[in-house]
């Protein structure tokens, strides 16, 4: 079985490939006590932004609507090159654009940012998760939701750092980057790696992404950029998406990248409920409808939602209800 | 492009002008990523706004739109001043040292000759002092006052950094720094490219912004080698495509010219087409004219093409004007003198300038016929969509015929990209529908107007009735059936002039390239610059080996470059008068003793002596031409010209305006407007989501930048209180708008001779059909006036007024 893909510019294997991130390969989900230890250790990968590079032409905002058959909507211009306006359940990724006057030079610099999920080493957002096994992490750091097992409960926006997963007006299920795991399954880079056309997003094992960033570092620090630098937030145990910054030294210029992003307090400390939650839970699916009013409480189903499901059991799930902008 | 998107990797500086490559040309724009990555090239960017290609500059400057030539000019005077010239390579490889007429002069903006009811120039005395010998006298030394390099001198003295702050609004520290990182590349290890686009050609005095660039990359020594050249970036896949197959009203194939009314024979037409040398020993390619043009007539009528009826040359239209252009096409339409219209893969409702006086003249038709793979502004143009197309239906009589055609996804055939590439590509899918191929359509056209003409006879029948017209199946030619009669082939055996013995192509065979070509009939070419793209070798489009010796960035072996597999234009140049490469590390070329070798196809015949046959083959001189005698209408070196609408009078003479031998049409004098009504000056671009006015068609393209908006400084914005995301009506002399407001950082006022000039950038994308938003287009408000030398209109220079409003209604 082969490891972790080392580029995204390669182009697809031509023989079609089983996937190569299973079960086996986890080493947390979500809610759950006694996971057993993978079967092996894939090379961690990482998605390696480098935002002096980046045009921010949205190749990546393309790619990814594109691979992942999602359809954002068309909005409105609210006076700002970033569209959609911010994350949704629809675009996992967003350029996100900031006009920033160096004071140091009284210069404009037009700060352009591919905002998604960092993929953390020490996940917030699984950390939060109630639901077994609706979050999990895989041995070469891709931290992925699996939305069957999502309640729709929205801890993993309160214990996301970065402000990243998003619930669905539809499905009332979290949806955020998946660092194209499908794809990394079968050899193949993340779609918008590929699809960047100045290469200022690549892909490979989170070690050839640092010495590449070194690379870059030093030729920002040659013209000028004496804070060029490496983010990957040790708040967070380190990132599977990192980028390389002009001025590292301040993160939040970049449309409020936090410059030292931890996992909050209180999702630290609810860690040590989710266990008897989780444990719930599985009592749940054993005890079946006896307890099913206790814990679907907080996350009781609408009068919409009772619909479309009956709708999805009429037409044999074939169509997703459409998203909430459409139906707006 | 003189080098291709792949050299742009060789590069030391880019300098990002007249475009924004980030922006429109993303995926080319890797190279320019690549130079700065591998090889710590720079990156300039002049530009009215901090584009998306300035945000990863190392250096941007700020100028007012329309006042390039001010600038570049302003750079050639800072590097003569300062010695920053590529001496050796000046003196043998342009006319610097060419003695120049004395009637010749320039003062108060304008050169000699001027007649101002005319409009236009008598350009008899732009021209060399011509020896007994019949060749141009010369002074090697440049000491004689009226060689070019002197006069050169003299025209940029006036263009010091303090006039080109006055007249570009350019900071003298921002536009010094400029000129110092540019002035560099003097030397002969440091290369620049210039990647340039629409905001150089898109003005009435297009054509000099461009020669402005070039003469700064001849004085620097930066034409023909790796990492140089003046690369323009074309802004459709198959543009080049279009200019090199002649799809121009004064073109035939390969820039052939249309013959005008006044060559009324064969041999006229030819007498002043001998392209004789103007210095001893030099190529001047164009001497094969006759070659191509006779191949030309022989590919285009076959055995009705003879010596004794001139070659068909009666079956050509003559020009009676210098162009049916665009701008006269639709001033013809709208005055009733053009009654049908067959409108290919365009889109002149959101394309074309004064949108009014478009749809005005669509308005007057008797039919309209459109062929495009997607629904179009042109098509509906009839229709009423509330503000965005108000337009009484009732009162339009024009008949239009919609006939969906493929896209390239959906048909086979080659595309030729900025670099001259002809890059083959095969059909993806099947086209949905009843679209059909282009190819389809126009042969069904022909064929029923030829046996309309067989039937009913006409005039003049015969350049109908005898089009060549030999395909497979008459009814559908095939791309590679095409692609073949482009190439050429020889009608009989060819022999070798040396060895009659010989036969080098035997009858009915593809040539090999141009060169095989004759002017005795015996073969037939389509266009001749493409000769090579498929012969008995093979579809050389279809090559598809990236192989790259030494990394060169050449790929000789991915597809075919016109003329001849040539990369990179020029490239004896790349080697000085002894043949050894001005730079080591970055060889094109060299002389062994008997013959160039290196990497490219050489530029000049293979055992041309490097100090006797000069590298600009296709110039009579051989040499380039910094001082273009009168080839260009208005004159033979650029001088500051303002764009006809401009917010501040030209400083060499307040008298003039715009470009002084533009055409201009009676009927749109009177609507210019002046900086009093209209005070700000518009200009009008692209955005990287969209491509023209196709992808608003696209449901993601459309959510990525979903609707109209112009873009203004957080100034103009405080003066006329607009909110940064409101709705603001922008209006000139010739229509109106309703837009977004995007209240930027990126546009700054500029201070232009004393006055605060306030830009209002406005993107293109928009139109009332697809699924962004209903919106307008910059064509609603530019001004109706082309390019003085090409009619390319002028879409980047032009003043609107602005003011907050509200949501346009969809009912008027």
């Amino acid at each position: 079985m082969s490891d972790s893909p080392r580029t995204a510019v390669s182009n697809p294997p031509v023989q079609p490939m089983a996937s190569n991130l299973g079960q086996g390969d986890l080493i947390r989900r979500s809610a759950t006590d006694e996971l057993p230890p993978p079967q092996r250790q894939l090379t961690p990968v990482a998605k390696l932004i480098d935002v002096s590079k980046c045009i921010g032409c949205k190749a990546c905002q393309s790619a990814c609507v594109e691979w992942n058959d999602t359809t954002p909507a068309v909005g409105e211009n609210v006076g700002a090159y970033t569209n959609p306006h911010d994350l949704t359940e629809n675009m996992f990724t967003l350029m996100r654009f900031t006009e920033w006057v160096n004071p140091s030079t009284d210069n404009l610099e037009w700060l352009i940012r591919k905002d998604g999920c960092m993929h953390c080493a020490d996940p917030g957002c699984l950390k939060a998760c109630p639901a077994p096994g609706a979050i999990v992490q895989y041995t070469n750091g891709i931290v992925d939701f699996i939305h069957e097992n999502c309640i729709g409960c929205g801890y993993c926006v309160k214990g996301c750092p970065f402000n990243i997963p998003r619930i669905s007006k539809a499905d009332h299920r979290a949806y955020k980057c998946t660092l194209c795991s499908d794809r990394v399954a079968v050899g193949q880079g993340p779609a918008c790696a590929k699809a960047c056309p100045t290469q200022a997003i690549v892909f490979g094992t989170k070690e050839d992404m640092k010495r590449h960033a070194e690379g870059r570092i030093a030729d920002l620090k040659s013209r000028g950029y004496a804070n060029a630098g490496l983010y990957d937030p040790p708040g967070v145990g380190g990132t599977h998406v990192m980028y390389v910054l002009h001025h590292n030294d301040q993160p939040h210029i970049y449309a409020g990248l936090p410059d030292d992003p931890k996992i909050s307090a209180v999702v630290q400390t609810w860690k040590g409920l989710t266990k008897y939650v989780g444990l719930a839970a599985m009592g749940f699916m054993a005890a079946g409808s006896l307890i099913h009013g206790v814990f679907t409480r907080p996350n009781r189903v609408s009068r919409e939602d009772e619909e479309n499901a009956e709708k999805l059991v009429k037409t044999g799930g074939a169509e997703p209800p459409p998203p909430a902008e459409e139906r707006a | 492009m003189t080098n291709a998107w792949t050299d742009i990797k060789n590069t030391d500086l880019v300098v990002v002008m007249g475009g924004n490559a980030a922006e429109a040309h993303p995926c080319g724009f890797k190279w320019v990523t690549e130079a700065k990555a591998q090889r710590g090239a720079k990156l300039i960017v002049v530009d009215p706004r901090y584009t998306r290609t300035a945000s990863v500059a190392d250096f941007y400057a700020p100028i007012r739109q329309g006042t390039d030539i001010a600038f570049l000019l302003g750079v050639i005077n800072y590097c003569i001043k300062n010695d920053k010239v590529q001496w050796e390579y000046t003196k043998a490889f342009t006319n610097a040292s060419y003695i120049v007429k004395d009637g010749y002069a320039y003062s108060d903006g304008l050169f000699t000759g001027y007649d101002e009811e005319k409009r236009d120039y008598d350009r008899s005395s732009w021209d060399y002092v011509m020896g007994e010998d019949g060749f141009a006298v010369t002074d090697p030394t440049l000491q004689h006052p009226r060689c070019v390099w002197n006069l050169l001198k003299e025209h940029v003295s006036a263009y010091t950094p303090e006039m080109v702050e006055r007249i570009c609004g350019t900071p003298r520290d921002k536009f010094l720094r400029v000129a110092q990182m540019i002035s560099e590349c003097s030397s002969p290890t440091k290369t620049m490219t210039s990647m340039y686009a629409l905001g150089w050609t898109q003005h009435s005095h297009g054509a000099q912004n461009i020669r402005a660039m070039a003469m700064l990359q001849l004085i620097l020594g930066n034409i023909g080698v790796r990492g140089g050249g003046m690369n323009a970036l074309r802004g459709h896949s198959n543009i080049q495509g279009l200019t090199d197959l002649g799809l121009m009203s004064h073109l035939l194939t390969g820039y052939l010219n249309m013959p005008t009314e006044k060559e009324t024979d064969f041999e006229t037409y030819m007498s002043s087409r001998q392209f004789r040398p103007l210095r001893p020993g030099q190529t001047s390619y164009w001497q094969n004219y006759r070659k191509f043009m006779v191949s030309f007539q022989k590919s285009m009528w076959g055995d009705a093409a003879r010596a004794d009826n001139g070659w068909a040359y009666d079956y050509l239209p003559k020009l009676d004007v210098p162009a049916y252009d665009v701008l006269r096409v639709f001033e013809l339409m709208n005055s009733g003198r053009v009654n049908g219209y067959i409108c290919q893969g365009f889109n002149p409702v959101l394309a074309f300038p004064n949108r009014g006086k478009v749809t005005s003249a669509l308005s007057k038709l008797k039919f309209l016929i459109t062929m495009d793979p997607l629904e179009t502004e042109t098509a509906r143009f009839w229709e009423n969509h509330g503000e965005y197309n108000d337009i009484a239906t009732r009162s339009i009589n024009t008949e239009v015929f919609q006939l969906p055609t493929t896209c390239f996804a959906e048909e086979e055939g080659s595309l030729t990209n900025s670099g001259r590439w002809l890059q083959w590509h095969w059909q993806g899918g099947s086209p949905p529908g009843e679209a059909k191929h282009d190819t389809w359509i126009m042969a069904q056209i022909f064929l029923r107007i030829r046996e309309l003409y067989r039937k009913e006879g006409g005039p003049f029948p015969d350049p109908i009735l005898n089009l060549s017209w030999n395909y497979h199946d008459p009814n559908e030619p095939e791309p590679e059936e095409l692609a073949k009669e482009i190439n050429g082939r020889a009608l009989t055996d060819l022999r070798d002039p040396a060895d009659p013995n010989r036969v080098l192509v035997p009858a009915g065979k593809l040539v090999t390239n141009f060169s095989q070509l004759r002017d005795d009939g015996s073969t037939a070419c389509g266009c001749w610059i493409y000769s090579g793209c498929f012969n008995e070798a093979g579809n050389n489009m279809a090559r598809r080996d990236n192989h790259d010796p030494d990394d060169t960035g050449a790929y000789l072996g991915w597809t075919f470059a016109w003329p001849l597999n040539r990369r990179t234009l020029y490239n004896r140049a790349s080697a000085d008068l002894q043949g050894k490469p001005w730079d080591p590390s970055r060889k094109l070329l060299e002389w062994d003793g008997t013959k160039w070798t290196g990497y490219d196809v050489p530029d000049i015949a293979p055992n041309a002596r490097p100090d006797q046959v000069m590298p600009f083959i296709m110039n009579q001189e051989g040499v380039s031409r910094l001082f273009s005698r009168g080839l260009m209408r208005d004159g033979p070196f650029p001088s500051h010209m303002e764009p006809f609408e401009s917010p501040v009078a030209n400083v060499f003479n307040p008298r003039m305006r715009g470009n002084p031998v533009a055409r201009i049409f009676q009927s749109d004098v009177a609507q210019f407007g002046t900086s009093d009504e209209f005070p700000f000056a518009a200009t009008s671009y692209r955005l990287t989501e969209h491509f023209h006015y196709w992808t608003k068609h696209n449901r993601v393209n459309a959510a990525l930048q979903p609707e109209f908006f112009v873009e203004i400084s957080e100034e103009l914005a405080a003066l006329r209180g607009v909110v940064n995301g409101g709705w603001v009506r922008v209006w000139s002399k010739r229509g109106s708008v309703k837009a977004k407001a995007v209240v930027t950082k990126r546009i700054r006022p500029l201070t232009c001779d004393g006055k605060v000039v306030h830009v209002v950038g406005i993107p293109l994308h928009w139109g009332f059909v697809g699924a962004a938003k209903k919106g307008f287009g910059p064509n609603s408000l530019s001004p109706f006036v082309g390019e003085a030398n090409i009619e390319t209109p002028s879409y980047k220079a032009f003043l609107v007024n602005l003011e907050p409003t509200t949501a346009p209604g969809v009912q008027s």
